[in-house]
């Protein structure tokens, strides 16, 4: 799950992180109320959605000259007029793809005297399984593009479990961000809070970009971005009230009620299939055969009737969707579940579109037999290679 | 020969009296009187847990005290996400030489604990969020369907669950069969990795070929092909056939698994294929042609 910057701000400044005087506002009036209470001379105006790239993003109902997602104003006035001009429009970034992200949301900080940009990230190091610090004093850009062009520039830290941020791991940090003086002396407090922030709340990545050493030789957080594992956000229940439910697809929220994992995708063929590498693998054979997936949607191992059903009815949901294809490979989930939750969902909602089903494994017979006593003009097929054929083949056909 | 279980391996089922605990076991003492000797429940040590074809286990308070009694070298895990790595470190702690955790959705937190403990251990974990390990006629530990497999001499490792199965079903058709059957899981952080078992499958003289299944997210994939690269310089090649699942997934979305992402432009399956290419690995184009493929590989 990821939450907006202002809040992950906030969330730092609990565990005692600098971070600028700053305020989030819904509305114009808001803005108009609140920025007075901030000083200047100088205001930061910033589009808050869950994707990157803001500072650089365009604005679609706004002319191709007009500023970009993050703005600078120079008085309450100025900061209102943006606002004004920012709320409610909808900000296309290279992250948002090319349908773009609407601002409900705007968060206006106070303005910094930027001496340097540095980049600090924590994030679960997978192939040596410890938490790990990613430093570079290349800040305020791309990490993938440092990573690129300049790897001896980035520095990774591992973190032993055991210990937990040590007095030698501070220092290495702080000669790696070539640290002096006071901002130094700020890096030694900062890391082992970010690093608590990050272990006490179960954040799955936690960035820094930039943090910044500013005029006075102090260390601020300038930008913030973090993201919490969702297998613990049973344990974060203040971490789950700052879900932005706008920010997700609505057939993904329907879907994570049902516990099915379903992803929007572009294509128009929709796909159920058991287990998240079967689901990808048969989105993989899809385009092999010339079609393009609608959805990735795992329908997990212990699926009931009713999870079936409220999976076909997501999927045929979509307008995009021309056909679709059921691919089941039973273990634990009996064939002639799956059987009965499709018929009960085509009953129910109707099939305007050729429907391709695939069934193996555990009940296999049974499930064939419900399908075929269905009545419904169900395709059928044997295995996952004729199945992908069909499914292609009829939609093209459409 | 198989690798990591076979008939004498014994075994312990951790969450045996849950719902899904009591379900797989009743598979497993029906898979060719696959050895489940006991269950732990901290709260109902000293009851007996009865299966539907009438078989009885005892209900041990502690791993340490069921380990004790039973003489048991392996524990199976279908504790819930929340109780899992204390499960684990439990078992750990008990000496249990071979761990397998089959829940999905434990923290990755929790995992990195875990693996820390593991690491000043003598005990292996397979998984979490995996399906098993199955050794055809032997012993099945987990959730596969037993009836897709066939003795024979394909190894198999997977990251995916019912990928896994597909291997296991296109190399039983095939006439293949397998000598064992490894679900590594698709959890970031996991107990053991491809290398680990391409090891084992290198060293064991019934696995004439190995069929790897990977996905996107991690680079535990580049590493096996480079792992079979150094290894066939030493003298140990055997024909590998690959599948990457994910070709298709875009960016920065997990797909299902909570390890299969594709982050900051790495892990992409492309460079995976290519990875093991290099390695002179066979890739399989398609889900649907994995048996096929290494037949072909075995036919020259």
């Amino acid at each position: 799950m990821n939450i907006h910057e202002y809040q992950a701000k906030r969330l730092l400044h609990e565990y005692g992180a600098p971070i600028a005087n700053g305020v989030a506002v819904y509305s114009v009036e808001q803005a108009e109320e609140w920025a007075k209470k901030l000083s200047g001379p100088l205001y930061v105006v910033k589009s808050q959605i869950h994707a990157g790239g803001r500072g650089k993003g365009k604005f679609k109902e706004l002319g191709a000259e007009a500023k970009g997602g993050v703005r600078l104003a120079h008085s309450v006035e100025e900061v209102v007029a943006n606002v004004g001009e920012m709320l409610g429009k909808t900000l296309v970034t290279k992250q948002t793809g090319e349908s773009g992200k609407k601002v409900n949301r705007l968060y206006i900080e106070e303005g910094a005297d930027i001496e340097r940009e540095l980049y600090l990230s924590l994030l679960v190091d997978r192939s040596k399984s410890e938490i790990a610090f990613v430093v570079s004093t290349e800040g305020g850009m791309d990490i993938e593009t440092v990573a690129a062009e300049t790897p001896e520039k980035i520095f990774t830290l591992p973190i032993a479990y055991d210990k937990g941020v040590a007095a030698a791991d501070i220092e290495k940090l702080n000669n790696a961000l070539e640290l002096e003086d006071k901002a130094r002396e700020d890096g030694r407090k900062l890391f082992p809070l970010l690093y608590k922030a990050f272990t006490d709340k179960d954040m799955s990545l936690l960035e820094i970009n930039p943090l910044i050493v500013m005029k006075n030789g102090r260390l601020r957080v300038l930008d913030c971005k973090a993201s919490f594992d969702n297998n613990a956000l049973f344990r974060h229940p203040d971490i789950l009230e700052l879900r932005d439910l706008t920010e997700e697809d609505p057939k993904e929220i329907e879907a994570s009620k049902y516990g099915l994992s379903y992803i929007a995708l572009e294509g128009n063929i929709g796909c159920m299939v058991n287990g998240a590498g079967l689901a990808m693998a048969t989105m993989d054979i899809i385009k092999l055969y010339g079609g393009r997936p609608a959805n990735f949607l795992d329908v997990g191992g212990g699926a009931t009737e009713e999870k079936v059903t409220a999976a076909f009815k997501i999927i045929m949901a979509d307008p995009h969707v021309e056909g679709i294809l059921v691919n089941i490979f039973g273990g634990i989930m009996r064939c002639d579940v799956i059987a009965a939750g499709v018929v009960n969902a085509v009953k129910e909602v109707g099939l305007q579109v050729p429907l391709v089903v695939r069934l193996e494994g555990t009940n296999v017979d049974k499930g064939k037999e419900i399908l075929e006593k269905s009545g419904l003009n169900i395709i059928p097929a044997d295995d996952l290679d004729m199945a992908a054929q069909k499914i292609a083949a009829a939609v093209k056909g459409a | 020969m198989a690798v990591l279980v076979d008939k004498n391996t014994k075994i312990l089922v951790q969450g045996l009296t849950g719902k899904t605990g009591t379900f797989h076991t009743e598979q497993a003492l029906a898979y060719f009187g696959t050895q489940m000797v006991g269950g732990v429940h901290p709260q109902k040590g000293g009851e007996t847990w009865g299966s539907v074809d009438g078989d009885h286990l005892p209900i041990f308070a502690t791993v340490a005290e069921g380990r004790e009694k039973t003489g048991a070298d392996a524990s199976v895990i279908y504790v819930p996400p929340a109780g899992a790595a204390a499960a684990i470190i439990e078992a750990i702690e008990a000496e249990i030489g071979l761990i397998i955790c089959i829940t999905e959705g434990i923290p990755v937190l929790d995992m990195v604990k875990v693996k820390a403990r593991l690491a000043q251990s003598k005990s292996r974990l397979i998984g979490p969020n995996c399906p098993g390990i199955l050794t055809p006629e032997e012993c099945k530990i987990g959730i596969m369907p037993g009836s897709i497999f066939k003795k024979g001499s394909v190894g198999i490792v997977s990251r995916s669950g019912t990928l896994t199965y597909e291997a296991v079903f296109q190399t039983s058709n095939e006439g293949l069969g397998q000598t064992t059957a490894v679900g590594i899981g698709g959890d970031p952080v996991k107990g053991t990795e491809f290398i680990d078992v391409l090891e084992m499958f290198l060293a064991d003289n019934d696995t004439k070929s190995i069929v790897m299944i990977g996905e996107i997210g991690g680079s535990a994939e580049e590493e096996a092909a480079q792992f079979l690269v150094d290894e066939a310089k030493r003298g140990r090649k055997k024909p590998v056939v690959g599948f990457i699942a994910g070709r298709t997934a875009p960016p920065g979305r997990t797909m299902g698994h909570a390890g299969a992402v594709i982050s900051g432009g790495r892990g992409g399956a492309e460079d995976k294929i290519a990875a093991l290419e290099a390695a002179g690995i066979r890739v399989s184009p398609s889900p649907a042609k994995i048996g096929r493929t290494l037949a072909e590989v075995l036919q020259g």
